[in-house]
């Protein structure tokens, strides 16, 4: 079986290299949008005009990270000298395919030398922009599911787990917590029904991570819950995406369905005694269903309202059965660390987070886009090397982390190596990897309105501080940002957010203070110059006075 | 060889009190059983429990989180403390929390009197409510034959939802949107008149802790509520299933 | 179990309820398929009005008002039909940074809409979303599908003009 795997992979490399030339299309959401599909066509099309379809060939892949200069398009001669074309339109299409036995365009030429690609480390992305998502050939001819065999054949499920719980990695959905040990709690849990669950309702309004692995590499996610199926004892696992990504549900059913019919998933994997099955489950637009315990009701059919943790989903999950729950990107993480080691993967990163981290750059920045990093990597390093610098040349005055559960970093801690615990310190989290630039025109008290004015509205509706308690915080931040607060309101938002914090039920409410108390930290002074003066005797003052008591 | 597991009985401090429990006990029934008072609002004896309220939060030593006590259960060595200047401050501003959300005007309510909600302000000691009112605008529905279903003074405990759905077995009522839209409704949200699943017997409106169920034709401070049955029906009727 | 509840009549012949009913059955009439199911209602539909939300609990056996409580709490259920066109507005954070708001705002005076209303004549629904997943191209709108990114006032009015135009040539 494990041969089958290796005759794939030798066709397919054999049958690229039939071609001299590989024409790559981004055909992810970002450039999507920009009409990527229509150049697709038109660059087949110039292909068939010029008769050299014999040794060129146009794919359709993922997302190849720089997605504010879609639609991308790169030119595969002999690797790894690859041309990268950006702005692409239907027009250039005929230039492009000229070009492919002479020089390369240098008008819509995008330089690979920049430090947008040089000081990346792709790990979860490494197939990303390099095959097309709807071949499984093409995912097996970069050694897909190889680790999945080796798992099922070569190595005990307490190995597997070994190798995880040695490479370090943690959660990538936003708590951080320890994917080994996780994976050890649900193994050693009673039952024999265990199921896996893939977290893929990214709901960070400002993060596109989780979307974009699936739309540009799904089989790499199945390949991980297939492993974690092992490890675990579970022979069902479900993908619950989020409603809004359609290009990302049918990526997978695609997938599903190829890995199946490649024995790959379904009974008796690789001709071993392994069986797993995967269902897809939507999302139909609930922010706090990312929360474990909502996405648990809501497979279940159910309201997506969390419930009190303990038991938690690895004791007690879905329908009462022992659940692992794991991010897209954790699950990613996973084929790379079986193949390589677990120790491979500890190399990398700080001591206490190890690995890489995909970030998703949007705002004020130069190069959005995805990118990922060695955990470490200093948050001046993303933005100005990595990132290219505040577009519209101006000051970046913080940065966004973490989506409504996060924080904001002002400029003066951009030295900070991004690793969970240094987030933290400063008030903010990691999350899911949302990193959202602004510049000096960003006002902090509306970004902090902003996410409370989400966290309100995406509040379950079940335990009385997150319902009652955002509401009055959002009326205050409005209040602040139409200038007629008062240090009277201040006083209230300080007690409500310490309140709601400590005294919610379930994540969402117990960091929907965060954005207020991390720009209440570094921004004081926004809030007080959006109270109400008021005239005394003496002339104007501000309220300023009783704050600073 | 393992060690044969038998239920073991936990012994835990709440309050400075030893106290000896079985692992299926939560810390609410222990405080109860002990004669220590811990506020409740969504806890309903014989229903299954949603820690919503969060009335009922005890600290535990050597945690920072704070945990319902309605769903916690009793862990060996545990140091419970139910009554500290900080629980008593977080449950005076969730009593704040759900007068501002409704309009709650006790002077005209039937519960006056009787009603969950304000006996429990006054045993916490609210005085006055230190935020703003919502005033939301929400009509009466008075299409029942017997009751009546006023969303002003709803606290949202789900009581009527669990007793009509795990006593009754009826399911008439259920929760409908999200944050503070939620609302009580019954079936397709339509009058509770004309809920074809409602079997009329009146245990929601016993249950409902303050004057949002109520039966028709009772006066101010007339409306008083029982749901001492429910033990003994929960009781009676997991016997039969056995 | 399953035999009963397939007999359980859809409120009328259209082919459509097929679809609704073979979504059920591949998850055995359970009420763990109800979300599954009013996806499909809402897919084949448009929106789920009373009748489908009757058929639906009847089928799978579940009270009407869980159903009721499950499709109000999902945003991506609607008890409404839509408009003939749809324009949303993505208000996630990197397109509130980049000036959504204002984008939004100028359509609804426009149009003399909120967000989340359909104009009288049914001719356009105005919604938000939380992230289209497309913050590079920040601030986004889809039309009718389409997503147009980078986008300002003035174009947005424009592509929504282009749009009355277009049912203005049909009904002439
Ligand atoms: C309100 C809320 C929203 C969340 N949203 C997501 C999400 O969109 N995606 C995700 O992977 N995890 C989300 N999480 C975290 C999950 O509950 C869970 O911790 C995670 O999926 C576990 O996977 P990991 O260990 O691989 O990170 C959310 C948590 C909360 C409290
Ligand atoms: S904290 Fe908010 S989202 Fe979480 S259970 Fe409470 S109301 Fe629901
Ligand atoms: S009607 Fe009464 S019992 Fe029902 S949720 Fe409201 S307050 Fe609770
Ligand atoms: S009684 Fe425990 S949370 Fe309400
Ligand atoms: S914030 Fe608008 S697409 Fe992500």
């Amino acid at each position: 079986m494990f041969n089958k795997l290796e005759e794939i992979a030798l066709e397919e490399r054999g049958k690229a290299e039939q071609y001299t030339h590989t024409i790559n299309v981004c055909t992810a959401a970002g450039c999507a949008s920009s009409q990527s599909d229509a150049v697709k066509e038109a660059l087949e099309n110039e292909v068939r005009n010029h008769g050299v379809e014999k040794w060129c060939r146009v794919r359709g892949t993922g997302c190849m990270g720089l997605c504010a200069a879609g639609p991308l398009v790169a030119v595969e001669p002999e690797k790894p000298d690859e041309v990268l074309y950006q702005y692409v339109k239907v027009e250039d299409a005929g230039d492009i395919v000229a070009s492919l036995e002479d020089k390369p365009v240098e008008r819509l030429r995008c330089s690979t030398d920049i430090p947008f690609f040089t000081r990346q480390k792709k790990i979860a992305l490494e197939n990303s922009g390099y095959i097309d998502p709807e071949s499984i050939e093409e995912y097996i001819a970069r050694d897909g599911y190889s680790a999945l065999m080796k798992a099922i054949t070569e190595m005990a499920p307490s190995d597997v787990i070994d190798e995880i719980v040695a490479s370090g990695l943690r959660g990538r959905g936003g708590g951080g917590y320890p994917t080994g040990l996780k994976w050890t709690t649900v193994a050693k849990s009673d039952g024999d029904t265990k199921y896996i669950i893939c977290n893929a309702d990214e709901g960070d309004p400002g993060a596109f991570m989780d979307r974009s692995v699936l739309e540009s590499d799904p089989h790499r996610v199945l390949e991980g819950m297939a492993i974690a199926g092992y490890a675990v004892g579970a022979s069902q696992g479900y993908v619950y995406v989020r409603g809004e990504y359609p290009l990302a549900v049918a990526r997978l059913k695609t997938a599903i369905r190829q890995a199946r019919r490649a024995n790959m998933l379904g009974s008796g994997i690789g001709g071993t005694l392994f069986n797993f099955h995967i269902d897809i489950r939507l999302g139909a637009g609930a922010f706090v269903c990312g929360e474990e315990t909502a996405l648990i009701a809501s497979i279940e059919g159910k309201r997506g309202q969390p419930r009190p943790r303990p038991p938690y989903p690895a004791e007690f999950g879905l329908w009462g059965k022992p659940t692992l729950i794991n991010n897209v990107e954790t699950l990613s993480s996973i084929a790379p660390i079986i193949r390589n080691g677990g120790d491979w993967y500890a190399q990398i990163g700080t001591a206490t987070s190890k690995g890489t981290k995909v970030f998703a750059l949007a705002g004020s920045i130069n190069n959005t886009g995805l990118i990922e990093v060695p955990m470490g990597t200093t948050i001046n390093d993303i933005i100005y090397e990595i990132g290219g610098g505040v577009s519209g040349g101006g000051q970046c005055k913080a940065i966004q982390t973490g989506g409504p559960s996060g924080g904001c970093i002002p400029a003066d801690y951009f030295d900070t190596p991004v690793d969970y615990e240094s987030l933290a310190k400063l008030g903010s989290i990691m999350g899911s990897g949302g990193m959202i630039v602004m510049d000096e025109s960003s006002s902090m008290v509306d970004v902090a309105r902003f996410f409370m004015e989400f966290c309100m509205t995406e509040s379950c509706g079940r335990c009385v501080p997150c319902r009652v308690g955002t509401v009055h915080m959002y009326n205050i931040l409005d209040k602040f940002s139409h200038h007629e607060a008062t240090p009277r309101d201040l006083v209230l938002l300080e007690k409500l957010c310490d309140m709601v914090r400590n005294t919610s039920l379930c994540g969402l409410g117990q960091t929907a203070p965060n954005p207020v108390l991390s720009t209440l930290r570094y921004f004081r002074n926004e809030y007080v110059e959006h109270m109400v003066t008021e005239t005394n005797g003496s002339g104007p003052v501000t309220k300023q006075m009783e704050v600073a008591q | 060889m393992k060690r044969p597991f038998k239920t073991r009985i936990k012994t835990l401090k709440i309050d400075g009190i030893d106290v000896g429990a079985r692992e299926d006990e939560t810390i609410l029934e222990l405080a109860q059983e002990n004669g220590i008072f811990i506020p409740t609002l969504c806890h309903l004896e014989g229903v299954h429990d949603v820690g919503s309220c969060r009335l009922c939060l005890v600290e535990v030593k050597g945690s920072n989180k704070l945990f319902p006590s309605c769903m916690t259960y009793a862990e060996e060595g545990m140091e419970v403390i139910t009554n500290s200047e900080r629980l008593q401050t977080y449950r005076r501003q969730v009593l704040d929390l759900l007068f501002s959300e409704r309009n709650h005007v006790c002077a005209v309510c039937v519960s006056n009197g009787n009603c969950e909600l304000q006996w429990m302000a006054g045993k916490l000691g609210i005085t006055h409510v230190g935020v703003p009112y919502l005033y939301p605008q929400l009509a009466v529905d008075a299409s029942h034959p017997y009751y009546a279903h006023d969303p002003n003074r709803c606290i949202l405990c789900t009581r009527c939802v669990r007793v009509c759905d795990e006593i009754e077995g009826a399911h008439t009522w259920d929760v409908m949107g999200r944050g503070v839209d939620c609302q009580i409704i019954s079936d397709l949200n339509e009058p509770w008149g004309l809920a074809e699943s409602c079997t009329r017997c009146g245990k929601c409106v016993q249950v409902c802790p303050t004057g949002a169920l109520f039966t028709k034709g009772k006066a101010v401070a007339e409306m008083k509520k029982r749901h001492e049955f429910l033990p003994y029906l929960r009781s009676m009727r997991e016997g039969r299933n056995e | 179990m399953i035999s009963r509840n397939e007999k359980i009549e859809p409120p009328s012949d259209d082919k459509r309820w097929r679809i609704v009913q073979a979504t059920m059955q591949r998850n055995g009439f359970t009420r763990d398929g109800l979300i599954e199911t009013l996806h499909t209602v809402q897919q084949s539909f448009g929106f789920l009005d009373d009748d489908s939300l009757r058929y639906v609990a009847a089928s799978l056996n579940a009270p009407l008002s869980q159903v009721y409580g499950v499709s109000t709490f999902y945003h991506l259920f609607s008890l409404k039909p839509a408009g003939r066109n749809t324009c949303v507005v993505c208000m996630g954070t990197a397109c509130y940074i980049k000036g959504a708001p204002s984008l939004l705002e100028q359509i609804e005076n426009e149009y003399g809409l909120s967000r989340g209303e359909t104009t009288e004549d049914g001719h356009l629904s105005l919604m938000t979303a939380r992230c289209l997943g497309s913050c590079g191209l920040a601030p986004v709108a889809v039309i009718n599908g389409h997503i147009a990114g980078k986008l300002n006032a003035e174009e947005a009015l424009q592509r929504l003009q282009a749009l009355q135009e277009v049912e203005n040539v049909q009904q002439a």
